[in-house]
């Protein structure tokens, strides 16, 4: 398949490999930030063809897993009301809040849909005036767009049955918060590829340069990946703390003007509890107050719900890279993907999830 | 004086007719009364028809085969939409319970067929349906013996739902099964995976993409016979249906308690399966075939099984995928198209399309 097999290409991918191999000569702790790319360094078993100096620790940029444990209540308790269409990106339904998941608020009647884009809810809403149709507007600035859209056709169309439970964040106050930790341990980053074709990578250089690390764009295919680890190897090992683009085919230094211009007219940005992670300050989006209309939480009044993340997971520690998947004491036991824990078992990008599904447990 | 307009004229004692309902199925046509008859007769007759079907008796009789084993097996059909590219719940329906038995190294030979219709169901769909059955008993050579047809009331049922119960016999000297496989021995596949889950998926237009792909699903019995002229001591066969090839490979590594190792650059996916899959978030390993088998076979039958596959239309693409190991145990490896190794684990639950 064009653009994507060439990509994938065990020769390139070997070339790339060797060059790491001659250029690095000390330890280093690289994160990927994003999930997706957890998933294609296991999945393609990158980590194991990389040179022992280098330790990929694998960061937080799973939207599904860092979707706070309350919000999930929320969804649940706006999902069992009988006026309700519940619409939601498909992994977001296993889930496990406090005490169930959007599957069995599905299995004891709740009208819980999944869908592909956002618009297809606006669509759902059309159709159904009669219902409330709701849109679990969660993940990075990559969904973003999408879901601001949504809210902004649904004013247009002047539609009053479509409603948005919202949950977005944001990367760079991530990487803020990493390595202003006083455990940090990374020493570089490999930026999120489709986060940066949005939102392009000017918010990086003066992070490099505070933290004295060097973070590189990377994409997502195995060449992409390696690519971006021999770019901050060579960063890292000439001591050069820039941010640099190793995905130029997606991504631009300003990224998409339209979209972000779209994201800047609904959201507005706040402060957002990451799960595991705790309060980042000015780290997530919600929607302006000119849109008010269509928040969930205000509409179902569901905005007092809290809830206690379960003790033996420490996804937390997981996601700023502090802890792998198998050190964890519930991981594969009392924790798999069929009954998982924690969000990051959930996901198919979360850590503990690609660990446990491409066999990470000691074979 | 009675007004004209008041008198009644009275044409005999007669109630209104029923109506036939020949065009929908209602209510009464699972009464066991006349509709259910009507329905029998003129609907199912014509395209399920031979001469044990019409007898009519409450059970079928058959005679037993002089020689070999018996096997049986049933299974429960529920799809939507009823048709899709490639396919439909009739041919599915028949060529589900025929791979069951062919894969345990039977001659399918009767099926029984039990439906549940909604009512509403427009009667010329229970005929389009019918027929693709009747399309699919013929290319698998075997007929329906027995039937059943009940009807649940509108929004209880998804327009039909199909049981089939197969009996096959098993010639002696067959002798395959789920932990028969051995180390040493080749794994083969008979052509590219994913294509039934990804039309379904498609056709059901819920997820609003499009997809040029058709279902695979085959009788695979014609296929098969003509693997054990190759190979009388086939070791494992099996039809890779939901959870995919991975969750087939899976299965087996459990059962026989062997490793199997597969390369990831052999395995066959058409460029739309492929497309699809790479959008949705889905890998295609894990997607589910109702045309294919896998085929575990000592090393020393690999081509000459291979060869008997290509010549069916069925096994055209056939492949060898991998081979079986000792350890690590219960475990299927997989060596990546970069050179990596994993852990390919069966699939926890639902397939759902990744957020981003």
């Amino acid at each position: 398949m064009k653009y994507v097999t060439e990509y994938r290409d065990a020769d390139l991918v070997n070339g790339v490999l060797d060059e790491i191999r001659r250029t690095v000569t000390q330890p280093w702790v690289v994160m990927e930030i994003c999930g997706g790319q957890t998933h294609s360094i296991v999945r393609y078993g990158i980590d194991q063809l990389l040179p022992p100096e280098i330790e990929l620790v694998h960061g937080p940029g799973c939207p599904v897993c860092v979707t706070p444990l309350e919000l999930i209540d929320k969804a649940i308790a706006i999902a069992s009301r009988p006026e309700v269409i519940f619409t939601s990106y498909g992994d977001m339904l296993r889930v496990p809040g406090s005490e169930r998941d959007l599957f069995s608020v599905r299995a004891a009647g709740g009208d819980v849909r999944v869908v592909y884009s956002p618009l297809d809810a606006v669509k759902l809403a059309q159709q159904n005036p009669d219902r409330e149709v709701v849109f679990f507007a969660i993940g990075f600035e990559t969904t973003a767009p999408p879901n601001a859209m949504s809210v902004s056709q649904a004013q247009v169309l002047g539609l009053d049955n479509f409603s948005v439970l919202v949950s977005h964040v944001r990367v760079p106050p991530a990487i803020h918060a990493i390595l202003g930790s006083p455990h940090n341990r990374v020493q570089g980053f490999l930026a999120a590829g489709h986060v940066c074709a949005v939102m392009g990578y000017w918010e990086y250089p003066p992070i490099a340069e505070t933290y004295k690390v060097p973070i590189v764009v990377t994409g997502f295919e195995p060449l992409d990946i390696v690519r971006g680890i021999l770019h901050v190897v060579r960063l890292l090992e000439s001591g050069e703390m820039a941010a640099e683009n190793a995905y130029s085919r997606a991504v631009t230094f300003e990224g998409n003007k339209p979209a972000q211009a779209l994201i800047e007219r609904v959201f507005e940005t706040c402060d957002r509890k990451w799960r595991g992670i705790g309060m980042i300050p000015q780290s997530g989006w919600k929607l302006r107050p000119e849109f008010a209309a269509f928040d969930a939480e205000g509409r179902f009044h569901v905005a007092d719900i809290q809830a206690e993340e379960s003790p033996l997971c420490i996804a937390g520690l997981i996601l700023q890279g502090l802890k792998k998947p198998h050190d964890c004491e519930a991981f594969g036991s009392q924790c798999t993907p069929e009954h998982p824990l924690g969000a990051t078992m959930v996901s198919s990008e979360g850590a503990c999830a690609a660990y446990y599904r491409y066999g990470r447990v000691e074979i | 004086m009675r007004e004209e307009k008041d008198q009644v004229t009275i044409h005999g004692l007669i109630c209104p007719r029923p109506l036939a309902h020949d065009d929908i199925v209602v209510l009464g046509h699972g009464s066991g009364g006349k509709m259910t008859q009507d329905l029998i007769t003129r609907t199912f007759y014509p395209s399920l028809e031979n001469p044990t079907l019409l007898r009519g008796d409450d059970a079928a009789i058959v005679e037993l085969p002089k020689s070999g084993r018996l096997a049986i097996s049933t299974d429960a059909h529920i799809v939507a939409p009823l048709f899709y590219p490639g396919g439909d719940i009739g041919r599915l329906a028949v060529a589900g319970t025929v791979n069951d038995l062919a894969v345990m190294g039977a001659k399918p030979l009767w099926l029984t067929a039990s439906f549940i219709l909604e009512e509403g169901l427009p009667i010329f769909i229970l005929e389009k349906v019918l027929e693709s059955m009747k399309a699919a008993t013929h290319e698998a050579g075997v007929i329906i013996i027995a039937g059943d047809t009940k009807v649940a009331e509108r929004g209880k049922a998804d327009g039909i739902f199909i049981t089939t119960s197969g009996v096959g016999v098993i010639p002696a000297g067959r002798d395959v099964g789920g932990a028969k496989a051995e180390p040493g021995d080749s794994v083969l596949l008979s052509g590219p995976v994913g294509e039934h889950g990804i039309a379904v998926l498609a056709a059901r237009g819920e997820l609003e993409f499009e997809a040029d792909v058709a279902s695979d699903v085959a009788p695979l019995n014609g296929l098969i016979e003509i693997m054990f002229k190759a190979c009388p001591s086939i070791h494992v066969l099996r039809d890779p249906t939901r959870g995919g090839v991975a969750t087939t490979l899976n299965e087996i590594a459990r059962q026989s308690n062997v490793s199997i190792q597969v390369n990831e650059i052999n395995i066959p996916v058409t460029p739309p399966v492929m497309a699809a899959c790479e959008m949705l978030g889905f890998d295609p390993f894990y997607v589910a075939n109702e045309g294919k088998v896998v085929a575990i076979v000592p090393a020393e039958y690999t081509e000459a099984v291979l060869e008997s596959m290509r010549a069916h239309p069925l096994g055209e693409h056939a492949v060898r995928i991998g081979s079986v190991t000792d350890e690590p145990a219960g475990r299927v490896l997989m060596k990546t198209t970069i050179g990596g190794t994993r852990v390919v684990d069966v699939l926890a639950g639902e397939m759902l399309p990744r957020i981003c």
